[in-house]
């Protein structure tokens, strides 16, 4: 029973970061009908410049007000990157073929991997130790064992939850947000600046991933250029179990992939943990293509 | 006392809590050129759709040559001898308006994968015999002078005609017509007009048509059903059809005192 | 008398027979870039037909290539030995067949994958179909009599530049006559609105699968010619990163046209050794060219204006 729970929570833990994740692939292709690949390695930016933060800028390891800096440190710079990247390479495609936007993003995806990669101008391909942000401490609780850090992650992961959803139906932006992801045309026909829009959902969904990408480091300490692309992936799956561009959804597919991956990394399938996440996929898309708490569009004929 | 061609049977269809077509009958005689007509709404698209197979209904039946085609797919649906065109134009934009032809006579092949491999005696042959079949298809049109253009390139008219001649390659017989003359002028119109008469005589089939211009309707029609909100609410000849209370109701909202 | 394609295959697979013959006297670096090439004309032109010509997002064709691969070496290194056939017949009989068996099983699994998948639509498809690869690659990394993550060691250099070259010219006269048909057109019909195909009585469903097929077969074969000019198999180079290879060889060649695949295909192979002394730098410049080129000339490098032209027979 102690060991159920233990998964539960080591499961929920994990679930929480790929529902930061699942969240921003949701919501751009909420907005934009596309699905950003590059979004992986936001994530993965995210997890180097929490490291960068403690190398580089010296901030405290150990402390609460630390960690929160850390944290928000690489959520500021995510969001930064995302927009970048949407300026740059995205909106100069915008109304173009979806796999010309598709290769654009794989390309995107490619050069941040591989800037991050390189020796000279980037971190290098070897893993490096991630520091200890907040302080960490052992809580027992009756029979189990749990880490301070696991707890953060959740309630971390919470209250960004909470704020973004306060953010998509409470305030203008948010209302836009989701008046552009029903119809783009009639948004910018009653005065929305959909570039504006979207270049928030970017930048909000980005740094989701950043928070994601320091989250993920605290519980798993060895960061390198390639860590995005398996998590990325099992969000993306996430995401689309969800429903895709439903943002509860995408929160629940998150919980869900990780509380799944936890209990197959238990048994003799360990191995296999990695192909699951794709099953699944293949299996949402092949039964119920909308998700869980999606709404399947039929085309017009 | 024959069959008719086509025959919807109390047809409905409901898309979640919406029904967009309720109980409707319809028939179309063999070479017959019949109007469905309807305000905006009235499910007339829905209709075609149901008939070609893309929606199937939630109840009623659809009988084409007195067999029912539920639950065949479209491409099997046209192989019966149904075709049509769509509201808004769908032709295949980056093949040539030759090519847009030539694959619409798919239906009757004798080659496969396996021959376009050999490409055998009889596969040539086949093939020249295609490519003169779709050169005479294009020339009754007029269309074979465009033949190596793009289809999305071409002018709005040519390439409403040559969605029509398309349809006319798979060799139906039965013609669903969607909306033909939307955004034409009354002299494209006109000709429009003389184009599916002609078209009804000279390849003998029947023709089912859905149109907003009632002057279209009116001159070429032979039948006309009227929808409303899902539901036929009149039938009958062009001269019938005009003088029908509810018809001018529906058209017009209230009765014109 | 055989129709002029038929009969320019027979010419290039006589001329690849004829410059094989002389291989022994070329410089080996060369007659490795020569059999890189003409494995990558193989895999472009059949990724061609299902991305370019049949309008299908598939990023797995590295999946197909491995089961070709690891198929036909299983065959040459675990059957060969136990036939006892000898070595001119293990060469000549023996490889070719292997190389058919794994196209056939890399076919069978694009109908596995092609069936339940093809009713998906673009990004869902791309990325279902990389999933389908990363599982191939996963279950090969666990499968021991392959020798799972270690890899497939001793593989018999069997590939030379006949059957390099011969492949190709195949592949390339097969993708060709199966467009250029009557039944051909529908391919391009299917990739161009698929709903309009439908109503004009084709079956898109048969048409998306016997392209994802085809297309497999040949990545396998393609596979197989890999691992007997490598000598040494390991799943991990048959990863996403190679299935985009090839994606970038169609879209540079411009998707569907035949010409431009196979001179990306040429010359992206050609330039990976000198790209290799850029180091770290040359991923860096590969993915920056393919954002810029899908930014300013998505129809790829090798598009232009096609003439009129009389479809040889």
């Amino acid at each position: 029973m102690t060991e159920f729970l233990q998964q539960i929570i080591n499961g929920l833990s994990l679930g929480a970061i790929y529902a930061l994740i699942a969240l921003g692939y949701t919501m751009v292709y909420g907005v934009l009908r596309f699905i950003n690949f590059a979004h992986s390695d936001v994530f993965m930016v995210g997890a180097f410049v929490g490291w960068a933060a403690v190398e580089k800028l010296h901030i405290p390891t150990g402390t609460i007000g630390g960690g929160l800096l850390v944290l928000v440190t690489a959520m500021a710079v995510c969001a930064a990157l995302g927009m970048l990247i949407e300026k740059l390479a995205y909106k100069p495609l915008r109304g173009r073929s979806t796999l010309t936007v598709l290769i654009t993003a794989i390309g995107v995806s490619l050069l941040i991997q591989n800037v991050a990669q390189n020796q000279r101008i980037g971190f290098g391909p070897n893993p490096k130790p991630f520091p200890e942000v907040f302080p960490v401490r052992q809580i027992h609780l009756g029979e189990l064992t749990l880490s301070s850090n696991q707890l953060i992650v959740i309630a971390v992961a919470a209250i960004l939850l909470g704020a973004l959803y306060w953010i998509v139906h409470r305030t203008r932006i948010g209302t836009a947000m989701r008046a552009l992801s029903f119809n783009s045309t009639a948004a910018s026909l009653v005065g929305i600046n959909n570039n504006a829009v979207i270049s928030f959902t970017f930048a909000l969904g980005s740094a989701l991933a950043g928070a994601g990408g320091v989250l993920y480091a605290m519980n798993y300490p060895s960061i390198d250029p390639l860590m995005g692309t398996l998590p990325g992936l099992k969000a993306f799956v996430a995401a689309v179990l969800g429903g895709i561009g439903n943002l509860p959804g995408a929160a629940l597919g998150g919980l869900l992939i990780g509380l799944i991956e936890t209990f197959v990394s238990g048994t003799r399938f360990s191995t296999y943990r990695d192909a699951i996440a794709f099953a699944i996929l293949i299996l949402i898309l092949m039964f119920r293509p909308a998700g869980l708490l999606g709404k399947l569009k039929a085309e017009k004929v | 006392m024959s069959a008719p061609l086509l025959q919807l049977d109390r047809v409905t269809i409901r898309f979640g809590g919406l029904t967009a077509v309720s109980e409707v009958s319809v028939s179309v005689g063999e070479g017959e050129l019949v109007g469905l007509i309807g305000p905006n709404g009235a499910g007339k698209t829905t209709l075609f759709n149901m008939v070609t197979g893309v929606y199937q209904p939630s109840e009623g039946t659809i009988a084409f040559h007195g067999k029912p085609t539920a639950g065949l797919k479209p491409f099997e649906i046209t192989a019966r001898g149904i075709a049509r065109t769509f509201q808004n134009i769908r032709l295949f934009p980056s093949l040539t308006v030759f090519d847009n032809v030539r694959v619409a006579f798919h239906l009757h092949l004798n080659h496969d994968s396996v021959h376009s491999l050999t490409r055998g005696r009889k596969f040539r042959a086949e093939e020249r015999e295609l490519k003169e079949r779709t050169k005479e298809l294009l020339d009754i049109f007029n269309l074979y002078r465009l033949r190596d253009e793009a289809a999305k390139s071409l002018p709005y008219g040519d390439q409403r005609r040559l969605e029509i001649v398309r349809a006319l390659a798979t060799q139906p017989k039965l013609l669903l017509l969607d909306e033909p003359a939307a955004g034409m002028n009354p002299a494209e119109k006109t000709e429009l007009m003389k184009l599916i008469r002609f078209i009804q005589e000279k390849f003998q089939l029947a023709i089912l048509l859905v149109e907003h211009d009632m002057k279209v309707v009116m001159g070429i029609c032979e039948r006309i059903h009227v929808l409303e909100y899902g539901r036929k609410i009149a039938e009958g000849t062009p001269g019938e059809v005009r003088a029908n209370p509810k018809v001018i109701a529906a058209y017009l909202g209230k009765s014109e005192e | 008398m055989p129709p002029l394609s038929q009969r320019w295959l027979l010419a290039a697979l006589a001329l690849a027979w004829v410059v094989s013959a002389f291989s022994g006297r070329m410089d080996a670096y060369f007659l490795d870039v020569a059999m890189g090439a003409g494995i990558a004309i193989v895999l472009a032109s059949s990724l061609n037909l299902i991305n370019g010509f049949t309008g299908q997002f598939s990023l797995g064709h590295a999946g197909f290539m491995a089961i070709g691969a690891y198929t036909s070496a299983m065959i040459t290194t675990a059957l060969g030995p136990k036939l006892g056939w000898s070595a001119p017949l293990q060469q000549w009989l023996l490889f070719p067949a292997s190389l058919l068996a794994g196209g056939l099983l890399a076919a069978i699994a694009g109908f596995a994958i092609g069936a339940p998948s093809l009713r998906l639509k673009g990004d869902y498809l791309a990325i279902v179909t990389l999933g389908f690869g990363e599982i191939i690659k996963v279950l090969l990394q666990n499968m021991d009599s392959v020798g799972a993550a270690r890899g497939l060691v001793g593989v018999p250099s069997y590939t030379n530049l006949f059957w390099t070259f011969g492949a190709a010219a195949v592949t390339v006269y097969a993708v060709w006559g199966l467009v250029n048909s009557t039944y051909g057109r529908g391919f391009l019909a299917v990739a161009d609105d698929e709903i309009a195909a439908e109503a004009m009585g084709l079956n898109t469903t048969r048409y998306k699968i016997t392209a994802f097929m085809v297309g497999s077969f040949f990545a396998g074969v393609a596979g197989g010619l890999y691992a007997h000019l490598k000598g040494y198999l390991n799943p991990s180079g048959f990863d996403f990163n190679k299935s985009i290879e090839i994606v970038v060889m169609v879209i540079l060649g411009g998707m569907g046209k035949h010409v431009g695949v196979i001179v990306a295909a040429v010359l992206l192979t050609v330039v990976q050794e000198p790209l290799r002394q850029l180091g770290d730098f040359r991923m860096i410049l590969y993915s920056l060219i393919l954002i810029i080129l899908m930014i300013t000339r998505p129809q790829g490098l090798f598009t232009w204006k096609t003439r009129k032209k009389v479809e040889p027979a």
